[in-house]
């Protein structure tokens, strides 16, 4: 168990310096729903190359290194109506909050932005409630 | 040489996402599940993520960027409905189905196809997201 608490502060370490290389290269910052949503709806037209390319990195990186794992599972539903649902409410919410995890979070908090550090507050009470709600009373995920 | 940085960057993203573990849904679900077995490897994650970050933060001032003439400027203080609304949504689907948006990407390589699934639905939900918040904000927001 605590060696996982080490694997999540190492690949946190790489996350945090990947948002700082963003930063310090580009001026951007880092937040995956912004990068990819302004994909979706147009308005990251001027930049999409870089957007893009960020993305496939990130979607390229895992793929090539998991082999080097084993026993890797990612424990995703099975159930696709869950999965439509949180999608649609993970999309539309990060793009109406203007961020997610890595935005509001990450880049934010280490900041002290007083948005940042609200909107995590508020995602991770919601999700416990979700995870309270859809686990332990209606038991479907 | 933007290019450049974008794909270290996301390289750096890509593999701290997934040797963190916040690829597996079963371990962010396990943070968000406060009253069954918690798992806290999210907070080491998030810890630290913030470390290099504040150091980056604090060493921007009076200091530009490699390829642009300055660093995104501080948003205002505003805690508004907006961000409110969109976090208690993101939450709920983040708690249902253990992922956010930097990990559904991360993961789709490997996964297996309900992580496409996931993606392919959070796509249209980013797509929507410019109606859903005219038809609810629009009166309270309408420069955006």
């Amino acid at each position: 168990m605590q060696s996982e608490w080490l694997w999540g502060l190492g690949g946190g370490l790489l996350i945090g310096l990947g948002a700082a290389m963003l930063l310090w290269g580009n001026g951007k910052i880092m937040g995956a729903s912004g990068l990819l949503g302004g994909l979706v709806d147009g308005s990251g037209r001027s930049d999409w190359a870089e957007r893009a390319v960020f993305l496939i990195a990130t979607f390229a990186t895992p793929l090539v290194i998991y082999p080097l794992f084993n026993e890797v599972d990612t424990h995703i539903s099975s159930n696709w109506l869950v999965l439509v649902v949180a999608g649609l409410l993970v999309g539309i919410g990060t793009r109406i909050a203007n961020g997610c995890t890595s935005g509001h979070g990450v880049c934010g908090i280490s900041r002290f932005s007083l948005r940042g550090i609200v909107a995590t507050l508020i995602y991770i009470a919601a999700g416990g409630a979700s995870v309270l709600v859809f686990r332990h009373m209606l038991e479907v995920i | 040489m933007r290019l450049l940085f974008s794909a270290l960057a996301g390289t750096l993203f890509g593999a701290g996402l997934f040797i963190s573990g916040m690829t597996d849904t079963a371990k962010v679900q396990g943070w968000l599940d406060i009253f069954g077995d918690w798992d806290p490897t999210l907070a080491f994650v998030m810890g630290g993520a913030i470390i290099p970050m504040f150091f980056a933060w604090r060493l921007t001032e009076g200091r530009r960027p490699v390829t642009q003439a300055f660093f995104p400027p501080k948003p205002p203080v505003e805690i508004d409905r907006r961000l409110a609304f969109g976090s208690v949504l993101f939450g709920m689907g983040w708690g249902l189905s253990g992922l956010c948006p930097g990990p559904a990407v991360a993961s789709l390589g490997y996964g297996g196809v309900m992580h496409w699934v996931f993606f392919v639905a959070m796509l249209v939900g980013m797509g929507l997201a410019p109606y859903v918040r005219a038809a609810l904000f629009e009166r309270a927001m309408p420069a955006e």
